[in-house]
């Protein structure tokens, strides 16, 4: 078996090399990407179109090419492409907005597992933290605390204006972020094993106080969820005017819905952007190293004059910050929020697009978040949907004579995603134990020295310059 | 003058006195060796004073300021430094993350530096760096730095300790058995780093340390622990020749046997 891997890895590497000669990569992006809309275009419903044009980022990212290159093929695609694409079939706009939360989620998370060392089970609470904040804000529920859960308002007004939701981001990163440090304080002399049971249940606490905060005074509505949460407003005339480029180039008349849903797509987009800028800038810096010592060794890490406590603290805090701005997102996407949303699945699904990803690892941790998303909303669903189909065409498996509509509907694929992602999982740590895209830590020696040689070329030369 | 000076001091785990009531004083610029058998109480004598473990007894004192209480964190931002005895680098770091993680303390970034790229921060950085690359050249590592520590030999690994111990800048260092497990040519290196360490950067050095050569090579005291205490303290002509150190080391008969034997041999 190792030897199959060794020949598809070379091979693989062999045509990686080739495709980054020259002008090649250039003409290849462009090639596939075009490759990928255009499919798309033609076939909104297709998976393979879809996986194409979404797999498309990666080759950007990794194909040697100019960064300013990179950076407007990239803005061309986030903000040309996969607005139109995702206008006419709204699902792909969906499950990029679901790859841009769970991103987000799990970049949150690889700083405390993933940099820190410190197992998180709970990671969730956060998120719905962010959420409740702005569920509870942002509707009616501020009218019905002290009626039984269920009631609707009659009045038909909202507590807040709808533009609060921007204040409320930041008071939702905010929140977040002080629950982490209170969770932290008083689990962080527990290490491995000892803090991931006390996180799981700190999750599960989150959980339930949001199932059952609706007496005695009702803040959450308790399992039915609050519901309806407000958008943020969005200027008609923009519509208006946005509708003139894009009712061409999609072939209908876009909706308010579509324009939502284009709305959340670009403010988590905004989102993720500058996490991955803040947890790059944070990662190469005193904060990001401290973190990475603690995850390798706490002694010698305090030993060196780390501040454990602190250091823990704000990567606990940093973590759940961004899970409470994807929250607050979350919210007012869906309009809903129950505490159905926040299981401690979901916990365990973020840190399996982490582990899957690579730890450490932000690009690995991005494709994690992406790959994950994808096989439960476009692999596994096309498929289920494909087999219904052929259940429903009466079409019959020749030689052994089955015919589909027999097929047992417990064989649903979409009802395995739990097992076959068990069993990625499991392949990936036998064979790709680092995940997908592994953490490489920078090369920086030869740079460094080279820059101080010039320095000093320079400095000689000032000199030189100076005597004559 | 006295840099580090320590009475009475006592760390106990359960019924069991690691360290009992030791008083030993460490003038600045010295070279100074604790030597003792195995489970003398060396090495917890030394987490106690870097705040690694609290002791039950006595006083601390370090630069007429006491560290009793302090965090490990703290005491190394004093200005105390050390090596582990099973070498602790962060293995999946480079070198010279490794080496940067030692300057922490000394390094002011603020969180809004950090993420704004302040001018201020990129000069802290760039700083930084050609410091670990001195620290590097210093200690003869230069060249490695972009290798992950735990892809290193073992005697680089001991340099890259030496490194990154050194880049807090300390006013003391203490080194826990430095040498184990070293060839001669590499323990000859390392005992010429050591003196270096001293006579350039004019830093105060304790060392825990078995083998002979080195002790005898480079101290200019040496204190015998056996069973937590201090049993002798003297230059190395003196502790060679005191009948307790040698019982301590090899047992009474031994002692009468072998006086002559133990010290030509391990000089």
């Amino acid at each position: 078996m190792p030897e199959l891997k060794l020949n598809f890895s070379t091979l693989s590497q062999k045509l990686f090399v080739r495709l980054n000669q020259g002008k090649t990569p250039y003409i290849f992006s462009i090639l596939y990407l075009t490759l990928g809309t255009t499919l798309v275009y033609i076939s909104p419903r297709s998976i393979i179109a879809f996986l194409i044009f979404i797999s498309s980022p990666i080759f950007i990212y990794y194909l040697r090419m100019d960064t300013r290159f990179k950076l407007v093929i990239g803005v061309v695609t986030a903000l040309v492409l996969v607005p139109v694409l995702g206008v006419r079939n709204i699902f792909l706009l969906e499950t990029i907005f679901q790859i841009s939360v769970f991103a987000a989620l799990a970049l949150g998370l690889n700083i405390v597992v993933g940099f820190a060392g410190l197992l998180d089970l709970g990671y969730v609470a956060f998120y719905a933290v962010g959420a409740y904040v702005w569920a509870i804000f942002g509707s009616q529920q501020m009218f019905l605390l002290h009626s039984i859960p269920g009631t609707t308002s009659t009045s038909g007004q909202f507590f807040l204006p709808a533009s609060a939701f921007y204040l409320f981001l930041f008071l939702g990163i905010g929140l977040a972020a002080i629950t982490g440090i209170l969770l932290g304080l008083p689990v962080l002399r527990l290490r491995g094993d000892y803090l991931a049971i006390v996180t799981l249940g700190f999750g599960e606490v989150i959980r339930v106080l949001a199932n059952n905060l609706d007496k005695p005074i009702n803040l959450t509505n308790g399992p039915q969820g609050i519901s309806p949460i407000q958008r943020p407003p969005l200027s008609a005339s923009l519509m208006d005017a946005l509708r003139i480029f894009l009712n061409p180039l999609v072939g209908h008349n876009v909706t308010e819905g579509e324009f939502y849903n284009l709305f959340f797509y670009l403010a988590a987009l905004v989102v993720i952007v500058v996490v991955i800028i803040l947890v790059q800038r944070l990662d190469d810096s005193n904060v990001g190293r401290a973190w990475t010592a603690i995850r390798e060794d706490e002694v010698a890490a305090i030993a060196m004059g780390v501040p454990l406590v602190k250091m823990k603290l704000a990567a606990f805090a940093a973590g759940a910050s961004f899970a409470g701005a994807m929250g607050v997102l979350f919210a007012a996407n869906r309009t809903f929020v129950s505490p159905e949303s926040f299981s401690f699945m979901q916990s365990i699904g973020v840190l399996s697009m982490v582990i899957l990803g690579g730890l450490g690892s932000i690009p690995g941790v991005i494709v994690g978040a992406a790959a994950v998303v994808i096989l439960n909303l476009q692999v596994l669903q096309g498929l289920s949907l494909y087999l219904s189909t052929l259940r429903q065409s009466g079409a019959v498996i020749p030689i052994i004579n089955f015919e589909w509509k027999n097929l047992s509907t417990q064989l649903d694929p979409a009802k395995y995603q739990r097992m076959l992602f068990g069993l990625i999982l499991i392949i990936m740590m036998i064979y790709r134990p680092a995940g997908l895209i592994p953490a490489e830590r920078r090369k920086r020696e030869l740079h460094s020295r080279n820059a101080a040689k010039e320095d000093h070329i320079e400095e000689e030369i000032h000199d030189v310059v100076e005597e004559l | 003058m006295p840099l580090l000076e320590t009475k009475e001091v006592t760390k106990q785990f359960g019924g069991l006195t690691a360290v009992d009531r030791m008083d030993f004083v460490i003038d600045e610029g010295q070279i100074f060796s604790i030597i003792g058998p195995n489970g003398a109480g060396k090495t917890t004598f030394f987490n106690t004073m870097t705040g690694i473990y609290k002791p039950e007894g006595g006083q601390i004192e370090f630069m007429n300021q006491s560290v009793i209480g302090k965090r490990p964190d703290q005491i190394a931002n004093l200005g105390i430094s050390r090596t582990f005895q099973n070498i602790r680098l962060f293995g999946n770091m480079t070198v010279i993350e490794n080496i940067l993680v030692g300057m922490f303390t000394r390094l002011r970034q603020s969180a809004i530096g950090i993420i704004f790229r302040s001018r201020y921060f990129k000069g802290e950085e760039e700083k930084a760096h050609q410091r670990v690359l001195e620290l590097m050249d210093f200690v003869g590592i230069g060249g490695l730095g972009d290798e992950l520590a735990r892809n290193l030999p073992y005697g680089m690994q001991r340099r890259v300790e030496i490194a990154r111990a050194l880049s807090s800048d300390p006013k003391l260092l203490l080194l826990d058995e430095p040498t184990a497990g070293m060839n001669p040519h590499e323990t000859d290196e390392a005992i010429a780093l050591f003196r270096r360490l001293r006579d350039e950067l004019g830093i105060t050095i304790l060392l825990i340390e078995h083998d002979m050569r080195v002790v005898m090579g480079i101290s200019e005291r040496i204190s015998v622990m056996d069973y937590g205490r201090k049993i002798a303290e003297g230059t190395p002509e003196e502790i060679r020749a005191n009948p307790k150190v040698i019982e301590a080391y090899l047992g009474r008969e031994a002692m009468e046997m072998s006086i002559d034997g133990l010290s030509d041999a391990d000089v």
